[in-house]
């Protein structure tokens, strides 16, 4: 269970929040909305360990996340505005580094059939650099279904992505509900799920 | 994930060659100014060919330091790396293994060559590449924590320059005094040995500050 309390964030000399707090618990959906600049971003960097809160403390199964370290990182994928994909590599390279990185190392056919599943079929091998921005897009999703977390923080995950995509992303994360995994997801598009237990987090500005 | 680490950062450098061609390039080109500069003055080309070999190679060093960490700080991979369950040690060693293979270990067998070029005596040489073997990897090391500590800024060349130069002091010190001495027909094993210890040094520290640097930057 991943708790918030009394959470505060300042950047800079501005105070972004205060007094955040909510509860997630396992199959449960948290969605953040609010306008640019409220703090979306920073909220889930922080609730991904990577920056510490002004105030206020985060726990994860009642310990403070930053106390766990490593420990939680394990649990965890954070997928950020920036893709985290090598433009460089191809995509087949850059999902099994990644996924190597987190601890679970795959075949090489384990990483094609994953790539299949997010619709890149015929362009694991083409650098990354050529494919477009919805097709990166899906290669930083594809860390999604290999890595075995049981909290997903995902930021703005769904733009650029066209329907089928985005279908599919839903989808992911509806399965990933029902194996009772817990999901955080910060976007402005709806987000139409099944799932039973639906939290919505408005940061004002 | 050592190994996927170094083997990752190994294929990126060599899709993106010119960047490293261009760090060796310089150390040749600098180092060959002085030859062509002075003249055929054996003696004298002689007794400052370690002091140019090595300050050449501290500078070649700085030019690979900014892109140690800035590309993947920039397209969000270092964000993921602080958030595997590896420790950020062996991260940051293996980037540093990696990045010394790439630029450092050139300019060790390229310095024969060099060495040549001021009149060095065959003995003189295999200590000038021994010298930079062990001295190369030191500079990355350290190289690392300024190249961590600017990560994001602007101007951050300039700054890693003011940061890491005065550092690589002793290195510079024992590595050409090493070379030094050889020319001189003493043993180098002195400074060699003072090489070495500061190898070791580097080696256990300086990656538990880059971390520490990391996490600061990337907050």
């Amino acid at each position: 269970m991943l708790e918030a309390i009394n959470l505060e964030c300042i950047r800079g000399d501005r105070r972004l929040f205060r007094n955040i707090n909510f509860a997630l618990r396992p199959g449960e959906f948290l969605q953040l909305t609010g306008p640019n600049g409220s703090g979306k971003t920073s909220l889930l960097r922080m609730m991904s360990g990577l920056l510490a809160p002004a105030g206020g403390d985060i726990r994860w199964n009642g310990a403070n996340i930053r106390s766990l370290g490593e420990e939680y990182s394990a649990t965890i994928t954070y997928l950020g505005h920036r893709p985290a994909i090598k433009e460089e590599l191809t995509a087949l390279e850059n999902l099994r580094v990644a996924s190597a990185l987190h601890g679970t190392e795959i075949s090489d056919s384990d990483a094609r059939n994953t790539l299949g599943k997010m619709g890149l079929d015929g362009r694991e091998s083409l650098p990354v650099r050529l494919l477009s921005e919805g097709q990166k897009r899906r290669v930083a999703l594809a860390r999604l279904v290999v890595c075995n977390t049981s909290l997903w923080l995902l930021d703005e995950v769904l733009s650029a992505l066209d329907k089928t995509a985005v279908s599919l992303v839903v989808s992911l994360i509806e399965n990933h509900l029902g194996n009772g995994g817990m999901a955080v997801v910060a976007t402005h598009q709806d987000i139409h799920l099944s799932a039973s237990s639906f939290q919505r987090l408005e940061l004002a500005s | 994930m050592f190994r996927w680490m170094v083997q990752r950062d190994l294929t990126l450098a060599w899709r993106r060659r010119a960047d490293v061609m261009s760090t060796l390039f310089f150390f040749v080109i600098v180092v060959s100014l002085f030859p062509l500069s002075i003249g055929p003055e054996t003696q004298l080309l002689r007794s400052i060919a370690p002091g140019v070999v090595w300050v050449a190679a501290l500078l070649a060093s700085m030019l690979s330091l900014g892109r140690l960490f800035a590309n993947d700080y920039q397209d969000g991979t270092l964000e993921q790396m602080l958030l595997t369950p590896q420790p950020l040690y062996l991260i940051v060693l293996a980037k540093v293994l990696a990045s010394w293979l790439v630029s450092g270990v050139p300019l060790a067998l390229m310095s024969p060559i060099l060495g040549l070029q001021f009149g060095l005596p065959g003995n003189s040489l295999s200590v000038l590449v021994l010298s930079l073997i062990l001295g190369t990897p030191v500079l990355a090391l350290i190289g690392s924590i300024g190249a961590a500590l600017t990560l994001g800024l602007r101007g951050a060349g300039v700054l890693i320059a003011l940061l890491v130069l005065p550092l690589y002091i002793p290195v510079l010190i024992f590595g050409a005094g090493a070379v030094d001495a050889s020319i001189n027909g003493v043993s180098a094993q002195a400074n060699l040995s003072l090489l070495g210890a500061v190898l070791a040094i580097a080696f256990v520290f300086s990656p538990w500050a880059t971390s520490a640097a990391l996490r600061i930057s990337l907050e």
